[in-house]
């Protein structure tokens, strides 16, 4: 485990160790203006902004309902018999002859909820339990340490298993459905932020600004939550944007081993691309749309973490 | 050194207590209670009754959960509830597969990746490192199970070019020494055998491989890119040394040092990948049967497997530990 938390630990030092040089303007005001000049993550914010979008009007853009069949007797799955894009159906129809482009597009808002949800999660539980034992070590003196090994411990135990595997083990426990998969994606997300915030927050501790309201008396909870909290958000800032990404990814492959959301009327695009799994040879298509869909999404959250993850960081600036 | 070794093996133990405590409370919170998630559907009241008592539930918690760590103690982890036979030797038979489709997987993931991050790296800024970090993103964005779909899709079924599914084509004769099928067709000497159980690794393997592919090129690429600047990449450059000596002595295998811890923990993805990749290849790997698991919830099985692969992950993270200090002393200070 350790190899593990160390290269965590040291990523949350490194990214929190740059505000030093960026004093003066605001390293977020900076890391901003950096951000809007990196090709990147103007591409990844697009992708963002047009899946966001697409997901709060999908009911007024989608042409045909989520669950209009009224070309059921058009598609014969089990004779091969598919419908492909045409004037009427952009995207064709899916096996039960109900309208591609129009799940796809209602879809998009199942998939953001799952995102943000198992990502608001992670970020929450991971920044309370890596907040509290982050303040303990630097601040707390003995007892303090001793809480933070044992809660610690606590994440270790989370990461010694494959997230994938805990969401699993987590959603087998609740039984499948799409709020099961927020928990276990989200769950499974908690170790990392927790890390990464104690370790930014342990970093800070050790910082002369930190001595310095030490020595004028302020008080311990007012150094945590004023001083170092602020400080040490960088990392795992940077990390809920890509863990969106992963939340999504994740939740396509707990549908895939039918945990997901079996309620047909509810599109989301994890579960339309593991539906259509049975169908590839005979129309690849109805795979291809939500997955490219998943890649593009997944691609445009992860461009903007990792942009902002290189205006945080001068050594990876060109 | 022994005290360093000792102290992470040591810290690896409360680890693996409390996963057991969790998993013990998992056990007991599953839908309906463990006496009616342990039995098939159809089991008679009395059957239940009889497994309740059995199993001690009526026990205080602290007498269940040390019965509970003597059986594991003893490697007893119940029976499969689809095939009857004792999780463990369900685990013994079928982990070969997936530790063959695992080295597999790395072993492109090392091939491909090295390479790739060290040409990226001296190109950096260019059009070929932008084409390889935007590739290795498009890598990690992917899903594997879809991924696993269209190699099959394409590879086996269109052009037929690898086989679909299994290990070994059915009805071949081969003499099972290990149950790593190509390292026993090696040690038999029945290349044949061997061979056909190579090809049925490749796209299996190649699914497998894109997560850790991607990994491997973004650390290779970004520890490249770190030691050339280092002033004694300049030092050895100054003073003559040969270019190839430079790059293979002091570049690459400064870089490489995050590479080797990162390949233990790659393990992690590699197991949860094979969830995903086998069952598509019906290749009859852990993965594949934690995959049916799942569909028949077959909850002894997810319980046991989760447990000793959690074990082994621990074990291999400690090794990857240990071996890193060893290549790099620094790392015991802490």
């Amino acid at each position: 485990m350790a190899a593990r938390t160390q290269r965590i630990d040291r990523l949350a030092e490194l990214t929190a160790a740059r505000r030093e040089e960026a004093e003066g303007r605001g390293v977020w005001r900076e890391a901003f203006a950096r951000m809007s000049r990196n090709p990147m993550a103007i591409t990844g914010a697009a992708v963002v902004a047009l899946f966001i979008v697409v997901a709060v009007l999908g009911d007024l853009i989608a042409p045909y309902g989520p669950t209009e069949q009224n070309w059921g007797d058009e598609v014969f799955p089990n004779r091969n018999v598919f419908v492909g894009p045409r004037a009427e159906n952009w995207l064709g129809l899916d096996n039960l002859g109900r309208d591609q482009f129009s799940r796809m597009v209602i879809g998009a808002r199942q998939t953001l909820m799952v995102g943000v949800v198992a990502a608001g999660l992670g970020f929450t539980a991971g920044a309370l339990l890596g907040g509290v034992s982050g303040a303990a070590y630097a601040l707390g003196g003995t007892a303090g340490r001793r809480v933070d090994a044992v809660l610690m411990r606590v994440v270790d135990m989370m990461l010694a298993l494959p997230s994938l595997l805990l969401a699993v083990s987590i959603a087998a426990l609740l039984g499948q459905g799409l709020v099961t998969v927020m928990i276990a994606v989200g769950t499974a997300q908690v170790p990392i932020f927790a890390r990464l915030l104690r370790g930014a927050m342990i970093a800070q501790g050790s910082r002369d600004y930190v001595i310095a309201a030490r020595a004028l008396g302020a008080r311990r909870r007012r150094i945590a939550l004023v001083h170092i909290l602020p400080n040490s958000m960088g990392p795992i800032l940077v990390q809920l944007t890509l863990s969106l990404a992963t939340a999504i990814i994740d939740a396509a492959a707990l549908s895939y081993l039918g945990l997901g959301n079996p309620d047909p009327s509810v599109p989301e695009w994890g579960t339309m691309l593991a539906d259509a799994q049975r169908f590839l040879s005979g129309a690849p298509q109805l795979a291809v749309y939500p997955a490219l869909a998943i890649i593009v999404t997944a691609l445009g959250f992860t461009l903007m973490g990792e942009a902002l993850r290189e205006s945080l960081d001068p050594r990876l600036r060109k | 050194m022994l005290r360093f070794i000792v102290r992470r093996v040591l810290q690896a133990v409360p680890t693996l207590f409390g996963l057991s405590i969790l998993l013990f409370i998992w056990v007991r919170s599953l839908p309906g209670g463990p006496a009616y998630a342990l039995l098939p559907e159809n089991a008679t009241d009395g059957q239940r009754e009889a497994l309740r008592r059995a199993m001690g539930l009526d026990d205080p918690v602290i007498v269940q959960y040390g019965a509970f760590l003597g059986r594991l103690a003893r490697g007893d982890l119940g029976e499969s509830l689809q095939t009857g036979r004792p999780v463990m030797t369900e685990f013994a038979m079928k982990f070969p597969a997936t530790v063959e489709l695992a080295v597999m997987a790395m072993l492109i993931a090392v091939a491909v990746g090295v390479p790739l991050g060290y040409v990226a790296a001296r190109r950096h800024g260019g059009a070929l490192d932008a084409l390889v970090v935007g590739g290795s993103l498009v890598g990690i964005c992917t899903p594997v199970f879809f991924l696993a779909f269209v190699l099959k899709l394409i590879f086996a079924e269109q052009l037929g070019i690898f086989p679909s599914a299994f290990r070994q084509t059915p009805g071949i004769d081969a003499t099972r020494i290990t149950g790593l099928f190509v390292v026993d067709g090696i040690a038999t000497r029945e290349w044949d055998a061997a061979w056909d159980a190579l090809m049925h690794l490749v796209l299996p393997g190649l699914a497998l491989s894109s997560i850790p592919l991607a990994v491997i090129v973004r650390m290779t690429r970004a520890g490249v890119i770190e030691v050339l600047g280092e002033d004694y990449v300049r030092t050895a450059e100054a003073k003559g040394l040969h270019r190839r000596t430079v790059r293979g002595r002091h570049v690459l295998r400064n870089a490489m040092l995050p590479v080797v811890t990162a390949i233990g923990l790659l393990s992690g993805a590699l197991l949860a990948g094979a969830v995903l990749t086998e069952s598509v290849f019906a290749f009859g790997g852990i993965g594949q049967f934690i995959y049916s698991a799942t569909q028949t919830r077959d909850y002894p099985v997810l319980l046991g497997f989760i447990l000793i692969i959690a074990a082994i992950y621990v074990a291999i993270n400690l090794l990857v530990d240990i071996s890193y200090s060893l290549l790099d002393p620094r790392v015991r200070v802490r």
